[in-house]
């Protein structure tokens, strides 16, 4: 678009050209603009739609409470906040180490075929439909076992983290520049020292945009739970009974054809978002003050 | 499955250089998706044998979808799955590239970490929402513009026929937007790390600001930008709910975007949970098979277009 | 993260010592009834705080599903099991499985027709013709006979079903199939079938939206959920002629005309039955009960709860849009709870 920008150009050509460069310059960066403006305004429209929505129907109880039937008030959904957030502990414990110690592998030891290979596969582990996931999970953990359980649905959601781990640590180990590599290996370092103290520090900011996005979207989802953690109207004890979550509430109650419960489902929507916010304003919080995200 | 990982890191620190450990655990990770993905695949495979075995690869090439007399093909869905991922790249790219520039070169950057969070945010939507969102705000939207887009664009098979609202193109657009933040928080990371030197040193020889963006800053980035893009595609490759929500589900092959369509992700989470009878599910396994199949050929297709861009660039 | 297992693990033994004499007991299946089961449930766990009662609507077939792999306690579903389904049960479990009807349930038609507002007639073949593409414009005799002094326009019908496998559907085109020999051998009757025309549209909300924003289109919904939405629908011919509208008590009526036909297992379809009252697109809803129960606290709790169900709860269900089951079905169903052993 903007290859005739040649610095030996005749004068005479000049001025047409340095015309033609700036006003390349505003129409490009003018547009990169409004993509900015459409774009949120779409995220936005949709945030605040969640917000009034969602925050104008909670209540103290909903924090609190277990679910009522229909037409009772005071319910809550208390159970399906622990349930999502013992669901999403399980999944980060799995899904978080192996993607990022591969996504390692991959920036910072490996190439060639292998390599390629493993990009490959992450990026068609990524494509997999959710609901795959979840009949894959429901295969090898709840037949067997004969009953739904945390862990099956933790499980699904941990496979699903991994290839977004992968693949976004990866790339942010990647953008560090080369030379804070080589200034720490030709100062006596070993790779693997330089990795820990200089590359992952500098990608950190990255990497935990990486894992949050990760949280979000795993957070989000229905239908691996549907056959794993199952779903439950009371309280779930240890890690091995079925388990209420917040995304499998929304979609029960949004299908149903009452008002009361299309409120209840606004408003877990809300307070799903805001756990995620609060999940990651605490991550960055904690880890902004460390050294290292050594994990 | 997880205890290789959890000691590495206190194990690493005791070993001042510790290469080959290191080599040795990240390897057994990145083999674990191998393992896994192969795993995923076997159980797929497994589990449509009874369909596999009937229709051998005439499924894929038979439009008909037939649950009550157990007759079922896969082309329809292959080409619904096809179309919505691409409009949802040809909106999604441009808007999501173009805004993470903005964001990373342009913008303060408070204001910038502080979009960007909002935007990390939008991932957590359930994807219920963005359905929901679809049929009741969205399609009366589309509605809204049809007259203008058919003035526009009306004389390409690709915008004619009648239009409902529910559509191929609804649920690209409905795609575009759930996978933006994907494209948007990832590549405006890569852009951000491209060292502030180079940028300088284009100003420095006179360029413009764009012109250091896009002759410097995005080459530098060009691999992570990619990268935002594959997780895109695989997610609106694999997306469910919404789209089901505004497509029609109509399993026909239409030219039109304006026809209503079905996707492979969006049959087997319709029907699934209500499929009874080997066969059936046995169908419904074997489209998550061809999806996955549709999934290397489409990666593969995409990661060739990368190559020869990088090959053309140098 | 350790520290917060550290100080979790002491609640969680805790909450472990808690629910030991608890009873849990797992159910899964047809979504139609979940907002009914749910009540039930509650209300029952209230009056026996140790009996925990955990129903999750994760579809019909879903339900059929996991109760013959024993991953649930018992099953519920939409339209009854089949006969390779019973003896795939049984084959597993070496011994069979129980219907229990427990509530009712119906699907109206709506649409969506500009400039009409009263309340149109469908006939049988008006509605089977429509979804099969062959009545393709509003002004169709079929249509327009069954709605003197109703101006109906000349404009095409636009189709809406349901796009995802459900009881609904399954409802709706066994009644199709009873009034239209074509659609019984060109589409037939299943959770999903092989629409010939139309757009398919997730869920109730998915089909009532579409109908909604799509200007001369028809859709078919729950009765419930019409009658909560105040969603405007058709009247349907049943088979003693008459124009019916959905209502609980018509729908109850079905159950009534159907009553002599029902078989010991419960296992019947009552669309289209006999009376002059009966809303012809009617069902029931059940509840699936393996015969065997090795459990004895399991066992003795499902089958209290059964004839709770039977007696105070069918009392509930008017308040949430249900129709109850006829005095003749609940006799019935009471004998039949004594074959759980």
């Amino acid at each position: 678009m903007t290859a005739s920008n040649s610095p030996h150009a005749p004068a005479s050509h000049f001025d047409f050209l340095h015309f033609r460069r700036k006003t390349v310059n505003f129409v490009m960066l003018s547009l990169t603009a409004i993509c900015t403006f459409v774009a949120l305004g779409v995220l936005l429209y949709i945030l605040g739609y969640l917000f009034v929505h969602g925050a104008s129907s909670l209540s103290l109880d909903f924090f609190t409470k277990l679910p009522t039937p229909v037409g009772e008030a005071g319910g809550g959904m208390a159970n399906a906040i622990v349930g999502s957030g013992k669901l999403l502990l399980i999944a980060m414990c799995l899904g978080v180490p192996i993607g990022f110690l591969g996504g390692v592998y991959l920036a910072e030891f490996a190439g060639g075929k292998f390599a390629f290979l493993i990009r490959y596969v992450t990026d068609l582990l990524n494509g997999v439909p959710s609901i795959v996931m979840g009949i894959f999970a429901y295969t090898i953990i709840v037949l067997p076992q004969k009953h739904f359980s945390t862990l099956a649905g933790g499980l699904a959601l941990g496979v699903m983290m991994i290839p977004i781990a992968v693949r976004s640590s990866e790339e942010f180990l990647r953008a560090v520049p080369l030379n804070l590599r080589e200034g720490s290996m030709a100062l006596g370092a070993s790779k693997t020292r330089a990795i820990l103290t200089v590359v992952i520090p500098a990608a950190k900011n990255g990497i935990i945009t990486g894992v949050m996005l990760n949280l979000a979207r795993v957070a989000g989802e229905t239908a691996p739970l549907l056959f794993t953690s199952f779903g439950n109207r009371y309280w779930s004890h240890g890690w091995n009974e079925p388990t209420a979550a917040l995304p499998v509430m929304i979609f029960t109650y949004a299908i149903a054809p009452y008002e009361d419960w299309h409120r209840q489902a606004w408003s877990a929507g809300f307070v799903l978002l805001s756990l995620v916010l609060a999940i990651n304003v605490f991550a960055r919080l904690v880890l902004s003050n460390k050294k290292h995200v050594a994990r | 499955m997880g205890a290789g990982p959890k000691p590495a890191s206190s194990f690493l620190q005791r070993l001042k250089g510790g290469d080959e450990v290191a080599y040795l655990i990240t390897c057994i990770a990145a083999s674990t998706i191998l393992a896994l993905t192969a795993l995923i695949v076997f159980e797929l495979y497994h589990n449509s044998a009874a369909s596999r075995g009937k229709f051998g690869f005439a499924f894929l090439f038979s439009s008909t979808w037939d649950p009550v007399n157990d007759q079922y093909g896969a082309l329809p869905f292959i080409y619904g799955t096809v179309v919505t991922s691409a409009v949802a790249l040809l909106i999604g790219i441009p808007l999501g590239v173009g805004a993470a520039i903005f964001l990373a070169e342009m913008a303060p950057p408070k204001v910038s970490e502080a979009l960007t969070f909002m935007i990390e945010l939008l991932a957590a939507v359930p994807s219920v929402i963005f359905g929901l969102l679809g049929i009741f705000v969205l399609v009366p939207i589309l509605k809204w513009l049809e007259p203008a887009i058919r003035a526009v664009l009306g004389w390409t098979p690709l915008f004619s026929g009648p239009f409902y609202g529910v559509s191929l193109f609804a649920a690209g657009v409905v795609m575009s937007v759930m996978i933006i933040p994907f494209i948007i928080s990832i590549s405006r990371e890569v852009i951000l790390a491209v060292p502030n030197d180079q940028r300088e040193a284009a100003l420095a020889l006179g360029a413009t600001r764009w012109e250091s963006t896009w002759d410097v800053v995005l080459p530098n980035a060009f691999r992570g930008i990619m990268g935002s893009v594959f997780l895109a595609l695989a997610r609106a490759l694999g997306e469910t709910m919404a789209v089901t929500m505004v497509v029609g589900n109509d399993p026909k092959i239409k030219a039109s975007l304006f026809a209503p369509g079905y996707s492979i992700a969006a049959v087997i989470a319709n029907e699934f949970t209500e499929a009874t009878g080997e066969m059936y599910t046995s169908a419904l396994i074997e489209l998550g098979l061809v999806l996955f199949a549709l999934t290397v050929v489409i990666n593969g297709g995409a990661r060739l277009l990368v190559a020869a861009g990088e090959r053309n660039k140098t | 993260m350790k520290r917060t297992l550290q100080i979790l693990l002491p609640f969680l033994a805790l909450a472990g010592a808690a629910m030991a004499q608890d009873i849990l007991i797992n159910g899964a299946g047809a979504t139609f009834p979940y907002p009914m089961y749910s009540k039930w449930f509650d209300e029952y766990h209230k009056k026996n705080p140790h009996m925990q009662f955990n129903y999750q609507s994760i579809g019909s077939g879903g339900g059929i599903k996991q109760v013959t792999e024993g991953t649930v306690d018992f099953g519920a579903t939409d339209g009854p099991m089949n006969d390779t389904q019973l003896k795939d049960f049984e084959a597993k479990h070496m011994s069979g499985i129980l219907h229990f009807p427990t509530v009712m349930g119906a699907d109206v038609p709506v649409y969506n027709l500009a400039g009409v507002t009263a309340q149109l007639n469908f006939t049988g073949d008006a509605l089977a013709g429509i979804f099969l593409g062959k009545i393709t414009k509003w002004n169709d005799p079929e249509i327009a006979k069954a709605n003197p002094g109703v101006t109906l326009p000349a404009s095409d019908i636009i189709v809406v079903h349901r796009s995802d496998g459900s009881g609904t559907t399954f409802i709706w085109v066994d009644y199709l199939s009873k009034v239209s020999k074509e659609w019984e051998t060109k589409v037939g009757k299943g959770t999903s079938v092989n629409w010939p025309v139309g757009l398919g549209g997730k869920g109730n909300e998915g089909v009532s939206g579409t109908v909604k924003q799509t200007p001369n289109s028809i859709g078919y919904v729950e009765l419930i959920f019409a009658r909560q939405n105040k969603m405007q629908f058709g009247k349907v011919k049943n088979s003693a002629g008459v124009f019916v509208e959905g209502s609980l008590a018509g729908v109850t009526a079905a159950a009534a005309g159907a009553v002599k036909e029902i078989p010991d297992d419960f296992r019947v379809s009552i669309t289209n039955a006999p009376g002059k009252d009966v809303y012809p697109i009617s069902s029931f809803t059940w509840l699936l009960v393996p015969e065997k129960i090795a459990d004895a606290k399991k066992k003795a709790a499902i089958k209290d709860f059964l004839s709770w169900m039977l007696g105070p709860g069918q009392a509930m269900t008017a308040a949430l849009d249900y129709a109850p089951l006829p005095k003749a079905v609940v006799a019935k169903e009471t004998k039949a709870i004594a074959k759980i052993n």
